[in-house]
């Protein structure tokens, strides 16, 4: 069998695709980021920057940086004709009282059920951080995760029960992976799509959990 | 006559006492009040407990307040930065507290500082380690509507140093794109605000449509020198 990973601009692709016209969507540091550029051609998607922003726009042309205007990651902005800003309290009642669409997290570890792992790896000796990362899980009217299915040493990062420390319980509705895309089910994990030559045996091989095709 | 408006920094920041919580604006490079800090060292109150998103960058504004041994604990979301070493340093030895917060519970637990909430119920972090308290006992926690809430308390600051774009006599602020984030909630939870701006607006000239804290949260304005800010966040304009 043969078959090829999604890179990492395919799969942000592959999340833009689902995205719809109108989502007001937060993208998270790292990975999700890429999601914007690949919004497809015609749909107005309004992005959120937890510290204050709607509407934000892509990063500036060099030498245009405003460092008054930066994203989650603290990287500069721009802010897009019909953008807002507001405060801290204002910007997390959106996320936490349901008002986004769509967040698109990074993570360690998702459960079969929907639990997130994606802010501690619990290594005794390292400073914990958390940021915005509980208030998007459990905020937003869909979480979806985008990451590699596998860790570099080859084990499923789509997991039975999380051995790093939660993130939020049973906030993960669909996972985007490299090598597929599944959702989260009271039924279990479903198979949404996979790349070109896999099979779900093959795939649940992988995982290791039951699988069943999307219906 | 009112005059909130501070001849310097000096002045602003007199008689701050040891053991203060002091809630510090700005989120990354926006809206760190970096004159304030800068003051509150000069200062000297020592035994602090700070309130920020961050715990510092590089070594200048509140890491040069940690470096200088003045911070017993820090509350924030996210205190591990590619240069926060002055507190990584602090906290591997044990010369610090942290309590980690999220994001969002430590905005509204501000928020609810400013509006009198005595606790509040919030789905964050239900059923993850900060739901536990620092003693080791579980927060409390109930079912409300099918939903599992943790309950947080306020987070009252006795000071909060924050950075705003215009300010009046009366303490009416403006500010600058996203260095709003927490300066605008943090107003509301302390007892003494003190806010710098880059411009002392004449009473009656700011537009009252577009003023984000009234001057009711604002004991003090200190007009500060202009600068950009930039990457880092303390080199001056040229």
């Amino acid at each position: 069998m043969s078959y090829t990973r999604r890179s990492k601009e395919e799969l942000a692709k592959r999340v833009a695709q689902d995205i719809f016209d109108g989502a007001y969507v937060n993208l998270g540091i790292g990975q999700p980021t890429l999601v914007a550029n690949h919004i497809p051609a015609g749909r107005e998607v309004i992005l959120h920057s937890e510290n204050g922003i709607l509407g934000m726009g892509p990063a500036p042309a060099p030498g245009q940086e405003d460092y008054d205007l930066i994203n989650a990651g603290k990287q500069p902005v721009t802010l897009l004709p019909g953008g807002a800003y507001f405060h801290h309290a204002d910007s997390f009642a959106m996320m936490r009282g349901g008002h986004l669409d769509i967040c698109v997290l990074g993570a360690f570890q998702v459960s079969a059920s929907g639990d997130l792992a994606n802010w501690s790896t619990g290594e005794p000796g390292s400073i914990p951080a958390v940021g915005g990362a509980m208030d998007l899980a459990i905020g937003a009217k869909q979480t979806w995760v985008m990451m590699d299915l596998l860790t570099k040493a080859g084990a499923s990062k789509v997991v039975r029960q999380c051995t790093y420390p939660l993130t939020g319980i049973g906030c993960v509705k669909r996972i985007y992976t490299d090598l597929a895309t599944l959702a989260c089910s009271p039924d279990g994990l479903q198979v949404i799509d996979m790349v070109e030559g896999l099979t779900l045996a093959a795939l649940q091989d992988i995982v290791g959990l039951p699988l069943s095709p999307a219906t | 006559m009112i005059d909130k408006i501070s001849p310097s920094v000096a002045d602003a920041l007199r008689g701050i006492e040891d053991g203060a919580t002091v809630l510090i604006g700005g989120f990354g490079t926006a809206g760190i009040p970096n004159e304030l800090i800068d003051g509150l060292i000069e200062q000297g109150a020592r035994e602090l407990t700070v309130v920020n998103n961050n715990a510092g960058n590089g070594d200048h504004g509140l890491a040069a307040l940690l470096k200088a041994g003045r911070v017993r604990k820090i509350i924030c979301s996210f205190p591990r930065q590619a240069d926060s070493h002055v507190f990584d340093g602090l906290y591997r030895s044990g010369q610090i507290q942290l309590e980690l917060v999220p994001q969002g519970n430590l905005a509204e637990r501000l928020r609810a500082a400013g509006a009198g909430i005595g606790a509040f119920f919030t789905p964050t972090g239900f059923g993850t380690e900060l739901a536990i308290n620092a003693d080791g006992s579980p927060k409390e926690t109930r079912i409300i509507n099918g939903r599992p809430y943790v309950l947080e308390y306020p987070i009252h600051g006795d000071l909060a140093l924050i950075k705003a774009e215009r300010g009046d006599r009366w303490g009416n602020l403006t500010y600058r794109k996203a260095a709003r984030n927490f300066g605008p909630v943090m107003a509301t939870a302390a007892r003494r605000t003190i806010a710098s701006v880059f411009e002392v607006a004449e009473l009656g000239t700011l537009e009252p449509e577009s003023i984000v804290t009234p001057g009711i949260h604002v004991s003090a304005v200190v007009q500060i020198p202009r600068t950009a800010t930039q990457a880092g966040g303390f080199k001056s304009a040229a």
